[in-house]
């Protein structure tokens, strides 16, 4: 009787044990799951150390640190036992779903108000993720309307503003074409720009009659190719202190500028010889 | 200005910053919210720029600042991250037609106007910049508390 309880015991704790253990390795998998989905779509730092933070801590693991970059995170827990579990996840930077962003926060919202338990939230987190951008055609929409709109906006004319809506359309198409081949972001932004203003050019050789000025229809058309959500979150992190992430993220910005000038600046160097500098 | 300029400053910065919004794959929900972040951030550059009392680098500094206000009321409102508003909504402001400018006098070789426009808009960039940040630097808890004692005022 006695070594029957004392083996019960030894059952018990030992399976307690492997029970912990299995929680923290369940939550810690579950929570960096989280924080890699924020962080590929366009989350700040604060953000994904704060929803890493949340899970962990309601799902009932105390000792959690992180240590997150622009493109990896780092996560490390600890049991009542002193048993430590890490994992390290590198993260690509690349494109944006605010909408991603938008439902992970949800989903940490609804974990800290004790809503849902980890088998739900790791369906529903598994079902956001593979959310398909289903939406190309309303992109292409939004990026020549927003191009169009811009445009206008910097002083192009009605004319000039229509124009810009194809082009931005056709960049646009391009980029994600682009993108869905994995092609690097040198090439796109290069073959973007140039793109833009052989578009312009051309235009303005076959409707001679209407007034349209190259750069009118350019400053437009490029909008969709500038990396807002770089430079912001960069910004973002340098004012949150997180400066190592934001630099990187501000050299992404600022090196798809460059791409972009370059693409525009060769065709028009090439232009403005060919034409001797008479017409720009 | 004319009562038409004006309306169609506000109808294409709107419809621009909806557009972007559109781009970045923002839930439908949110896309009024977008546009009327881009709309108040313009509506602040064109009336600080007006008069040319004040260059447009500090006017691009007040859109900043309105824009990242606008950005933090609608997020805390509407309960989402602060990102899907701040993001499309500061589309308006970058300086376009200053990047722009800049390579054509690189180009055309007038490297006085280059360094002059290239100047203007990193001054612009800058300025935006330094609105986000101090908007950013609020801490939240301090404007939950604000907000929420503004929202209990009206009702």
């Amino acid at each position: 009787m006695e070594i029957e309880k004392i083996e019960n015991k030894k059952m018990t704790e030992s399976e307690s044990f492997t029970q912990s253990d299995s929680n923290v390795k369940q939550v810690v998998d579950f929570a960096l799951e989280a924080g890699r989905i924020l962080l590929k779509n366009g989350g700040e730092i604060f953000r994904v150390e704060e929803t890493i933070t949340r899970i962990c801590q309601h799902f009932g693991v105390e000792h959690v640190d992180i240590f997150t970059l622009s493109h990896g995170i780092f996560v490390s827990a600890e049991n009542e036992k002193g048993d430590v579990y890490t994992r390290v996840k590198h993260i690509p930077l690349s494109g944006a779903h605010l909408g991603i962003v938008a439902e992970v926060n949800e989903l940490s919202r609804q974990i800290a108000e004790g809503k849902v338990t980890i088998a739900e939230a790791k369906e529903y987190l598994a079902k956001i993720d593979h959310t398909p951008p289903s939406r190309a055609r309303a992109q292409v929409l939004g990026a020549g309307m927003g191009a169009a709109c811009f445009g206008f906006l910097m002083g192009a004319t009605l004319s000039e503003s229509f124009v810009t809506f194809f082009i931005g359309c056709f960049v646009y198409l391009w980029v994600l074409l682009a993108k869905r081949c994995h092609l690097s972001k040198i090439i796109i932004n290069i073959v973007g720009g140039i793109f833009i203003t052989l578009c312009a050019i051309v235009t303005r050789q076959i409707f001679p009659s209407v007034l349209l000025r190259l750069d009118g229809m350019i400053i437009g058309a490029i909008m969709p190719l500038i990396p807002g959500m770089a430079f912001t979150n960069a910004i973002r992190d340098i004012a949150d202190s997180d400066f190592l992430s934001g630099t990187v993220r501000m050299m992404d910005a600022l090196m798809v500028f460059v791409y972009i000038a370059v693409g525009v600046g060769i065709v028009l160097i090439t232009y403005n010889n060919i034409t001797g500098g008479f017409i720009l | 200005m004319t009562t038409q300029e004006i309306l169609s400053n506000l109808f294409c910065s709107f419809m621009g910053t909806v557009g972007f919004a559109i781009m970045y794959n923002v839930p439908s929900k949110y896309y009024i919210g977008c546009g009327v972040t881009g709309m108040a951030g313009w509506i602040m550059f064109l009336i600080v720029n007006a008069q040319n009392y004040m260059t447009s680098a500090v006017a691009s500094f007040f859109g900043a600042f309105v824009v990242v206000l606008m950005s933090r009321i609608l997020s805390v409102r509407m309960k989402c991250p602060i990102t899907i508003f701040l993001i499309s909504g500061i589309f308006p402001l970058v300086p376009g037609v200053g990047i722009y400018n800049t390579v054509y006098y690189i180009v055309t070789n007038q490297l006085t106007q280059a360094a002059l426009k290239g100047i203007e808009s990193f001054k612009i960039a800058f300025a935006i910049v330094m609105g986000i940040v101090i908007v950013v630097s609020i801490p939240r808890d301090v404007f939950h508390k604000v907000y929420y004692w503004f929202a209990a005022g009206k009702d």
